[in-house]
């Protein structure tokens, strides 16, 4: 297929296929760098504070969470929307990218399918602890039971939302799987002893024969075409949680898309985030150029720009709507109790985001980085705002209540970046953390050498087209 | 059970697509190819046929979506319908997300087990391969050694592979 050599690589440096592999595979081969272990430990503490007040929780009762009779979801269902947003993006890599044929999907999309199923992971403890029994959660399944049997209610979002999530985590660990035979394959080939064993367990005798190809590449496609309406299903379920009641603020027909688009925004800003530290750590600057960063920002401008222009719809419905109540929510929103949250949502949602139309800060990975985290801060507080300031104006004035976290809800939010850190620090030892195969089938291309040999043979001057990544590396 | 092989060891995709194709209208015939990475053309230059495991996928799709509405409108319908204010039992509405997400859960888990199947993809299997080094960089094609024409090995040379002769289960 002809690519135009002034299209920018995506594979930077000398490289070859065997060189992609040593790159790729070599970290999981090697003992653990000096700063795996700072941060596996770190990763680690954390968790154990998860365990502990967990623990605390489960033998003592969801009482010990800062929540009352007007403020009845707080931290816990802020932190499960946040994290479900941020499970958003690795699907969106890996399936809308590929259905759209984007070369670059194939440096990132491994580790953002990781990061999205252990986001989900921490997102589905939540709900289950929220439950307050969480032995007992196999009840929202309808299996026969000996009251009826009484099944469950599947007029309820709440429980469309226990389906949305299950298939959700199922099917992007498939997916996962999936993607990751052939390169489990490519690792259990250079291995010996007992390392030959677990990879070659793994990867189910894959032998990179035309036929598993064929197949795998017909697998895959149809888990993109399904994932890509499922992620969109899994968000648009999760808003429908507020939007189909009757609280002021909560109930809106703008809030499928407007979470879909800040599930979006607020996943590409965690993958931002791993990656820029990702590849400096695991030296892969050469596979996750700034490209990449780049196209991954305007994906954060657009979609952050998305997000603001809802947050500015709904508040000019509000006005419209001519409800006093509806009314009331928004005032209260920016001027009320709470208008500290509301701002810092503003600040980071809006404002920072737009920073992005700026090539030279768009390709800056100081300034993507802090981006990043401050799109991850605007983005839970924009779920704190929503819950809490939604809750704690009841409809009758003596109901009013204000809330805040007790020390078990900020142990286990801490915590939950701990389980999620640790599962992500054992991927990126454990696993290959770019898609080998991918990155090869693409280094024809959409490699610096192949381009130049391509341009060299047309007689076409690359310095000009390419001054701008120079600086990359 | 193990058989000998003519194999020719490339070392890039388009030397290798070039040596399917010529292989093929000589007449010879392939056992398999094997590559790093999906090539793209080569199961047509191959001649296999497209897989049929979209069809597969369609009719999980089927079973998927028929059970999950049949099993909301049976369980709140049929088996205990509820007065909820007064509401009809069979909300229809009510029942597309969760028809929805299992039409999606048993599509990819049916398809994907249908594939693991049908490539035989068992943990723990060994795998069939004539050269360890297909999955980082050798692209290989196997040619069983009887009814090979003599001049396979040559042949094979002046398409730019490198020639091995092998005893091996493919």
């Amino acid at each position: 297929m002809f690519e135009s050599p002034t299209r920018r690589p995506l594979i930077t440096g000398k490289t070859s296929y065997s060189q992609i592999t040593e790159d790729i595979i070599k970290p999981i081969e090697a003992k653990p760098t000096k700063w795996w272990y700072l941060g596996f430990t770190v990763s680690l503490a954390a968790l154990g504070l998860w365990l502990l007040s967990v623990t605390y929780l489960l033998f003592t009762g969801v009482g010990v969470w800062g929540l009352n009779k007007t403020v009845d979801w707080g931290w816990d269902i802020t932190n499960f929307v946040w994290w479900v947003g941020i499970g958003h993006a690795g699907t969106l890599i890996s399936a809308v990218l590929l259905l759209f044929r984007q070369k670059w999907r194939t440096a990132v999309n491994r580790s953002a399918e990781a990061m999205t199923i252990f986001a989900v992971v921490c997102a589905g403890s939540y709900p289950l602890l929220h439950a307050g029994r969480p032995w007992l959660i196999y009840w929202v399944f309808p299996l026969p039971n000996t009251y009826g049997s009484l099944w469950s209610n599947f007029n309820s979002p709440l429980l469309w939302d226990v389906f949305a999530i299950s298939t959700y985590l199922t099917v992007s660990l498939v997916f996962w799987y999936v993607g990751l035979i052939p390169d489990l394959a490519t690792i259990r080939d250079r291995a010996v002893g007992i390392r030959r064993k677990i990879y070659g367990l793994m990867s189910f005798g894959w032998n990179g024969s035309a036929k598993g190809w064929q197949r795998f590449e017909s697998v895959s496609l149809i888990l993109a075409g399904l994932s890509t309406p499922l992620v969109l299903s899994v968000h648009t379920i999760v808003s429908f949680d507020f939007a189909t009641s009757v609280i002021p603020g909560w109930h809106t027909t703008i809030f499928p898309p407007y979470f879909v688009a800040g599930a979006v925004f607020s996943g590409f800003a965690m993958v931002q985030t791993l990656l820029i530290i990702m590849r400096k750590s695991m030296r892969l600057e050469q596979y996750i150029t700034l490209n990449h960063i780049d196209v991954m920002n305007k994906i954060i401008l657009v979609t952050g720009s998305i997000v603001g222009s809802a947050y500015i719809t709904e508040f000019f419905i509000a006005w419209y709507s001519a409800v006093p109540y509806e009314q009331y929510a928004f005032a209260n929103r920016m001027f009320g109790p709470y208008w500290w949250a509301y701002w810092t949502m503003m600040t980071c949602n809006v404002i920072t985001p737009q920073l992005f139309w700026s090539r030279k800060l768009r390709r800056s990975l100081t300034a993507s980085f802090i981006i990043s985290i401050f799109v991850n801060i605007g983005m839970w507080f924009e779920r704190f705002v929503i819950i809490v300031t939604s809750l704690h104006r009841d409809y009758l004035p003596s109901s009013w209540l204000m809330y805040s976290p007790s020390w078990v809800e900020i142990c286990m939010y801490i915590g939950s970046l701990g389980l999620f850190f640790t599962l992500f620090f054992l991927f990126a030892k454990f696993l290959p953390v770019i898609a080998v195969a991918e990155v090869k089938s693409i280094y024809k291309t959409s490699s610096e050498e192949e381009i130049a040999k391509t341009a060299a043979k047309e007689g076409l001057d690359l310095r000009e087209a390419h001054a701008h990544t120079q600086g990359a590396h | 059970m193990t058989k000998k092989y003519i194999l020719g060891l490339f070392r890039d995709e388009e030397p290798l697509l070039h040596a399917v194709h010529e292989l093929r209208k000589e007449g010879n015939k392939i056992h398999e190819v094997y590559t790093p990475f999906p090539v793209h053309g080569l199961d047509e230059a191959l001649g296999y046929k497209r897989s049929r495991l979209p069809r597969a996928a369609f009719l999980f799709g089927c079973l998927g979506g028929t059970l999950g509405l049949s099993m909301q409108a049976w369980m709140l319908g049929v088996d205990w319908p509820m007065n909820i204010g007064g509401k009809p039992a069979l909300a229809w509405v009510d029942f597309v997300p969760v028809t929805f997400e299992l039409t999606v859960l048993i599509t990819a888990l049916g398809m994907v087990a249908t594939y693991l199947v049908s490539s035989d993809f068992i943990p723990g299997n060994e795998p069939k391969m004539p050269d360890p080094r297909i999955t980082s960089d050798v692209f290989c094609i196997a040619i069983p050694l009887e009814g090979a024409s003599a001049t396979i090995g040559s042949r094979l040379r002046q398409l730019g592979a490198e020639v091995q002769e092998k005893e091996v289960e493919l």
